[in-house]
């Protein structure tokens, strides 16, 4: 290229909100304990954070727990290419799954739109040698060493899937997963991969018959036959492996009984499910779709028992979201510990948490710019008549490119990650040392 | 469960009517701005769109198939499967996506 005497002065501004497609975080999973939290990102990148264990008394304010560090990162997928059909295979991290610990390794499944990975992660500090093996007169000198995590990629599960993979699920046997595309979903052994079982297949003969995909899957928390997937038409199939090899037929179907009358062109794809998850429980389930987070008993699949709205007053802009695609955003949603809660994300860097008890809602904000660590995260609101509070935001005024799309809540504890576009916000909850 | 009096009943489906108006007049907006639009939105084709995204690459077996189909526009039986999008637009070098930059480290880790 030529160089230019005089460039004219270029205005960098812009680049500040640049972000470099590689680092959004595509997705995020606490392990059984929540000690490590993984995220993968669009680059097919997963970075580990530790938690790190608590002070030792002297500053225990408040009940302030450990904090997560950088544990480990390494390149799980990298860029691959579909020959026969000419089509770019993407790096993106679609799904973390932890297997459970079973010995001193760390073994996770991250999964990108082909091929299910199995890692294992081993740790080890500088270890303090013990005096009584010292045989010479050489004194040791004891220099701390950092940790160092030895990640080895263990199992590639390839060949799979046509389509693209939008779940894995690990099983309660701890020996198998599950993971589904747009039409298909397989198990899989854990120590197996050359082979693997199709449980479900919902491609049509005639491709031109196609009304429904796969949006996700997930394994039943404690009864290993038992798993549920959603469709694009917003219904919940609940499947039982005892039944047969290939589970087309669903043991229940739960769906939301419609009025066909009252339909429009968006009802459909306002319906389609992005997120379900089985409650701790194993007794509910909750699902969301564009406009709202709902929890379904099993033992009822006539309709879900419980609905809430994370942004009905996009009902009225659903032109211009189609226009720009995100209505065809995929949100997920998550329970707390004990089931009492859910969380969902929505835009503006908004997310929102339901209590189940009280059916209320509240609206959080997960940007830097408005909040210092440690600080209290105030409530935000989105205004939609009545009285105008400070603080309210008009719906116009909402940034539909700062998604809240991913997201996890620690196993036990009320510690939650948020992935906003580039950046992981951890939060969580102050607890008064006398309510302990 | 306590039974839901007749009020009730009328605010949940006036809520619900609401709700299809409103969806209504968007889709009014959008039918205004792409008349062309067909009537089934959930059907195979967007479906289709979804099952195969991401860009697809020049494949000059698929450029010289396209080129033959407008030739010769009966094609054998085989031929005919609708599957996949596999050929009919033929690309030009506008249209090929940039190539990805190198891989480098996570700034989450940084």
């Amino acid at each position: 290229m030529g160089e230019d005497g005089e460039s004219p002065k270029i205005n960098h501004s812009f680049l500040r909100d640049y972000v470099t497609e590689a680092d959004v975080i595509s997705t995020v999973e606490f392990n059984q304990t929540g000690d490590l939290l993984a995220t993968g990102d669009k680059g097919g990148r997963v970075v580990i954070f530790q938690r790190e264990t608590e002070s030792k008394g002297e500053c225990e304010e408040l009940g302030e727990s450990g904090e997560y560090n950088v544990y480990s990162t390494f390149q799980s997928h990298e860029p691959d290419f579909d020959y026969l059909k000419s089509l770019e295979i993407e790096e993106k991290i679609n799904k973390i799954r932890w297997l459970p610990q079973q010995n001193a390794a760390h073994f996770l499944l991250s999964t990108n739109d082909k091929r299910p990975e199995g890692y294992n992660l081993k740790d080890e500090e500088g270890r303090i040698k013990d005096v009584s093996t010292v045989t010479s007169l050489r004194v040791p000198v004891l220099k701390p060493a950092d940790l160092m995590v030895e990640v080895r990629p263990r199992r590639i599960f390839s060949n799979g899937h046509t389509y693209h993979v939008n779940s894995i699920s690990v099983n309660s046997d701890g020996e198998t997963y599950l993971s589904a595309d747009d039409l298909r979903i397989n198990m899989w052994h854990l120590d197996i991969t050359d082979r693997s079982f199709n449980i479900v297949d919902i491609k049509p003969a005639n491709m031109e018959d196609l009304t429904e995909v796969i949006t996700a899957a997930e394994f039943h928390p404690q009864h290993c036959h038992l798993f549920v997937y959603s469709s694009s038409k917003g219904t919940l199939r609940l499947c039982d492996m005892r039944d047969s090899a290939l589970c087309d037929r669903h043991s229940k179907i739960f769906e939301e009984p419609e009025d066909p009358g009252n339909r429009s062109f968006f009802s459909e794809i306002i319906s389609s499910v992005s997120d379900v998850k089985f409650s701790h429980s194993g007794r509910y389930l909750l699902t969301r779709d564009y406009l709202t987070v709902k929890v379904w008993d099993l033992h009822m699949d006539k309709g879900p028992v419980e609905t809430y709205q994370v942004h009905e007053y996009l009902r009225s802009r659903l032109c211009s979201l189609y226009e720009n695609d995100c209505i065809f955003d995929k949100f997920e949603c998550v329970w707390n510990s004990n089931d009492s809660v859910i969380m969902t994300g929505a835009y503006n860097s908004f997310f929102r948490m339901f209590d189940r008890e009280t059916g209320r809602g509240v609206t959080l904000e997960a940007w830097r710019e408005n909040s210092k660590p440690r600080a209290v995260l105030r409530t935000r609101r989105v205004y939609t008549g009545g009285r105008r509070r400070r603080g309210d935001v008009g719906v116009d005024s909402l940034d539909f490119t700062k998604k809240i799309l991913h997201m996890a809540w620690h196993p036990a504890e009320n510690i939650i990650a948020i992935a906003a576009t580039n950046n992981l916000y951890i939060f969580q909850d102050r607890v008064k040392p006398e309510n302990q | 469960m306590e039974d839901t009096n007749p009020e009730e009943t009328n605010v949940e489906e006036q809520k619900d009517e609401n709700k299809i108006c409103l969806e209504k007049l968007e889709e009014a907006k959008l039918k205004a701005k792409y008349p062309h639009l067909g009537n089934k939105p959930g059907g195979s084709d967007l479906l289709r769109k979804r099952l195969q995204k991401g860009p697809k690459y020049f494949d000059s077996g698929d450029y010289n198939m396209a080129k033959a189909k407008i030739k010769n526009k009966p094609l054998p039986a085989a031929q005919t499967e609708k599957a996949e999008v596999t050929g009919d637009h033929i690309p030009t070098p506008q249209d090929l996506p940039q190539r990805k930059p190198s891989l480098v480290a996570s700034k989450l880790a940084g």
